[in-house]
């Protein structure tokens, strides 16, 4: 069995400068021309933003590649250059077979056109022949359940029944290559649980399936392997669990403690440095914590000289990228003006709030500059920890043992009368 | 309740059939080998590739010509009104009043048979210059020639061309006019305004995914090239410098061919309509160079 898909060194470059191109004016361009060949300007060097980095791979044929890594890690660039939507800077893949990815469902459907229209629409987009379309079109149908409204313009469907057609269609496109991101896979749960559906359905009859997830036990239980991208690079590659329990432990790439022993070079300016973070639970440190305790974040800051007052507030972001929650120390020792002192404040975050899974911390030691706040210390995932439930029933999942999504998960009072 | 999601199927990984022998036997075998490399310096045209997706051309088409005239009251009778409306205009206010030289037809039916090929031209420009940006959702998410997007916005008016004719037709009958032999000659003429609109509607639409400029000045640059065309006026009625000078223009041999075939004027003078041809095939020529270098940023600056 060959290679289904071999990458060799792909990169892709974004300039910023572009970006500001993008959305400026001809008049723009022209003004800007025009004053440097008038003054010999030398054109404002772009700032280059390698979204990848030199990536290798290969997938054999049938197998089931996971790709994992933080938000902006090079994930969706690189489905992106597989899919053939925009070129690699550098760099040379070739794919061996008929590529489909459920990451266009629906894409060219026309509001105005009937169900049926659409269906052949976006087959013939997602590269079907119209034989073929019309060999499956009666399966398609049935799968959709759309029924007798295949003859009712799109624009008069819920959205529901759109994505349902959508899918329908895309299902059916039988590709030799899947690629699969459920990063960007649109629609409500149950249609993410179609998409994987499917992909298990394809991986099983031989295909290869490249996949993208944020949820790393999908990975681990679907994938083969699994590669790792952090900043554009391939950073781990291997058997899928061995790479998702190692980008677990790394959470982030920060650990559940940090203390910087040089005051000169921790984050802030004169007026506050940090000393230390650390994530706190039952009294010490924890990288893995208890998903029905509370936990705390301790931060150890410096405050060096008298000035305007300061206050603490933290940030979590989920293993997705999502804002879990701000917060900020409202009490009212923070109205008066710092005094130059070591301070240590714990937020302390209750039990059963949060969703398992790797939450990661910004520290923030702020002065309130209306109508914004002004940080005069801030880091950017500091501290990482991972929340787990030891499934002993008393959580908020009780004895529900599958995926649990949502930001949050708290554990509410229910109250019930019968009448 | 909806939230919870189960775990989708419970089945291992591991029982997995071998390769190919698995595959659904209804499926196409495509053995094609996808190269994926940056994009070359110097663009070309894969014309093989082009063939390969000549059913999705159609489909694009297809689907621009349903969608037109959707959810409006009068639908495709636009295509008459618009070119008809025009000529009354025309007729009342160079006709009558400025009394414009028309090659000795009678106006009306002058300015309709050079409106014919004009408001085909005038669409398929239009059309075809906004193309990328209108189909935003297709240029981000999935692959397929980009050139399939304005040779498809250049096809659609064909329709409306096809249909406005009906009226030139009852026109002729009406004014007594005769098509010559030439009449053969206009489906060459049209295509040569195809082809001039593709050429501009490659570039503008190109141009358009960076500067959004473009459609403000569709409406404005279409009306000038109108006065240089022969619509309003007849071309041979001006010095012969200056027809050397709208030679230049494509349109103007379009537009002096079709009258030659429908009105049985004068043939357009064969060393104009080779300039004419010329300046059609660099024009085409630099639009599509210029798509085909774009192309690769496409999906990036839209």
């Amino acid at each position: 069995m060959g290679a289904a898909i071999t990458a060799t060194g792909l990169a892709k470059r974004y300039r910023i400068g572009q970006l500001r191109g993008a959305y400026g004016t001809l008049r723009d361009s022209i003004s800007t021309a025009a004053r440097r060949a008038v003054r010999r300007e030398h054109a404002e060097r772009p700032r280059d933003i390698w979204a990848l980095k030199d990536v290798s791979f290969d997938v054999p044929e049938g197998q089931v590649l996971g790709i994992i890594g933080r938000n902006g890690a090079g994930k969706s660039t690189l489905l992106k250059i597989l899919t053939r939507i925009t070129t690699p800077t550098r760099g040379r893949a070739e794919i061996r077979g008929r590529v489909g990815s459920l990451l266009e469902v629906g894409t060219g459907f026309h509001p105005e056109l009937t169900g049926r229209e659409n269906v052949f629409l976006n087959g013939s987009v997602l590269g079907m022949k119209r034989s073929e379309i019309a060999a499956k079109f009666d399966e398609m149908v049935e799968f959709s359940g759309i029924g007798t409204f295949i003859d009712t313009p799109v624009k008069r469907y819920s959205s529901g029944m759109q994505v349902r057609l959508a899918f329908a269609v895309a299902a059916h496109l039988e590709p030799e290559i899947l690629l699969v991101d459920e990063v960007l896979a649109v629609g409500d749960a149950e249609f993410q649980r179609r998409c994987l559906g499917r992909m298990e359905v394809l991986s099983e009859s031989g295909r290869t399936v490249l996949f993208v997830s944020h949820q790393m036990q999908a990975v681990a239980r679907l994938c083969d392997r699994a590669i790792w991208l952090d900043q554009g690079q391939v950073v781990d590659a291997g058997e899928s669990s061995e790479v998702v329990a190692r980008y677990l432990q790394a959470g982030f790439g920060s650990g559940s403690g940090r203390v910087w022993t040089d005051i000169a070079e921790a984050p802030g300016g004169d007026l506050v440095r940090l000393r230390s973070v650390r994530v706190v639970q039952d009294g010490h440190e924890a990288a893995a914590v208890d998903v029905r305790r509370p936990v705390g974040i301790e931060i150890g800051f410096a405050v060096l000289r008298d000035g305007e007052p300061v206050f603490p507030k933290i940030k979590l972001v989920d293993g997705r990228g999502d804002v879990v929650f701000n917060a900020m120390d409202t009490s009212d020792r923070w109205l008066e003006s710092a005094r130059p002192a070591d301070y240590l404040s714990t937020a302390w975050i209750p039990g059963n709030l949060l969703n398992e899974g790797l939450i990661s911390v910004q520290v923030v030691v702020a002065s309130m500059g209306a109508p914004r706040l002004v940080p005069q210390a801030a880091i950017n995932d500091v501290v990482s920890f991972h929340v787990q439930d030891p499934g002993d029933g008393d959580s908020a999942r009780g004895l529900f043992t599958g995926q649990w999504r949502g930001v949050v998960r708290p554990l509410l009072d229910w109250t019930t009368e019968e009448r | 309740m909806t939230d919870v999601r189960p775990p989708v199927v419970e089945a291992p990984v591991g029982g997995r059939q071998d390769g190919r022998g698995s595959h659904a036997p209804d499926q196409p075998r495509i053995d094609r080998v996808t190269v994926i490399r940056p994009a070359p310096r110097w663009p070309h045209l894969d014309v093989r590739e082009l063939w390969h997706f000549r059913e999705l051309l159609f489909t694009l088409a297809w689907r621009d010509v349903a969608v037109r005239y959707k959810q409006t009251a009068i639908g495709i009778a636009w295509a008459i009104l618009v070119p008809f409306v025009t000529m009354v205009v025309f007729t009342l206010v160079f006709g009558k009043f400025a009394n414009f030289p028309s090659k000795g037809v009678p106006y009306p039916i002058f300015a309709y048979s050079a409106l014919l090929p004009w408001t085909y031209f005038a669409s398929a420009v239009g059309l075809s210059s906004g193309c990328l940006v209108n189909n935003k959702p297709l240029v981000t998410k999935v692959y397929f020639p980009r050139v399939l997007l304005p040779l498809s916005a250049v096809s659609v008016p064909i329709f409306d061309f096809v249909f406005a004719s009906i009226v030139l037709f009852g026109m002729m009958a009406w004014f007594h006019i005769w098509p010559s032999i030439a009449l053969l000659l206009a489906p060459a003429f049209l295509l040569m305004a195809l082809t001039t609109a593709l050429g501009t509607g490659l570039f503008l639409s190109a141009v358009n995914v960076r500067y959004r400029d473009v459609p403000y000045a569709i409406p404005f640059v279409i009306q000038i090239w109108m006065y240089v065309s022969g619509v309003i006026y007849a071309i041979s009625a001006l010095p012969e410098r200056w027809q050397w000078v709208l030679a230049l223009n494509p349109m103007t041999a379009v537009i002096n061919g079709f009258q030659w075939g429908v009105l049985d004027t004068a043939a357009p003078p064969l060393d104009k309509t080779l300039v004419s041809v010329a300046s059609m095939l660099v024009m085409t020529v630099v639009g599509l160079w210029y798509f085909r270098r774009s192309e690769p940023k496409f999906a990036d600056t839209i």
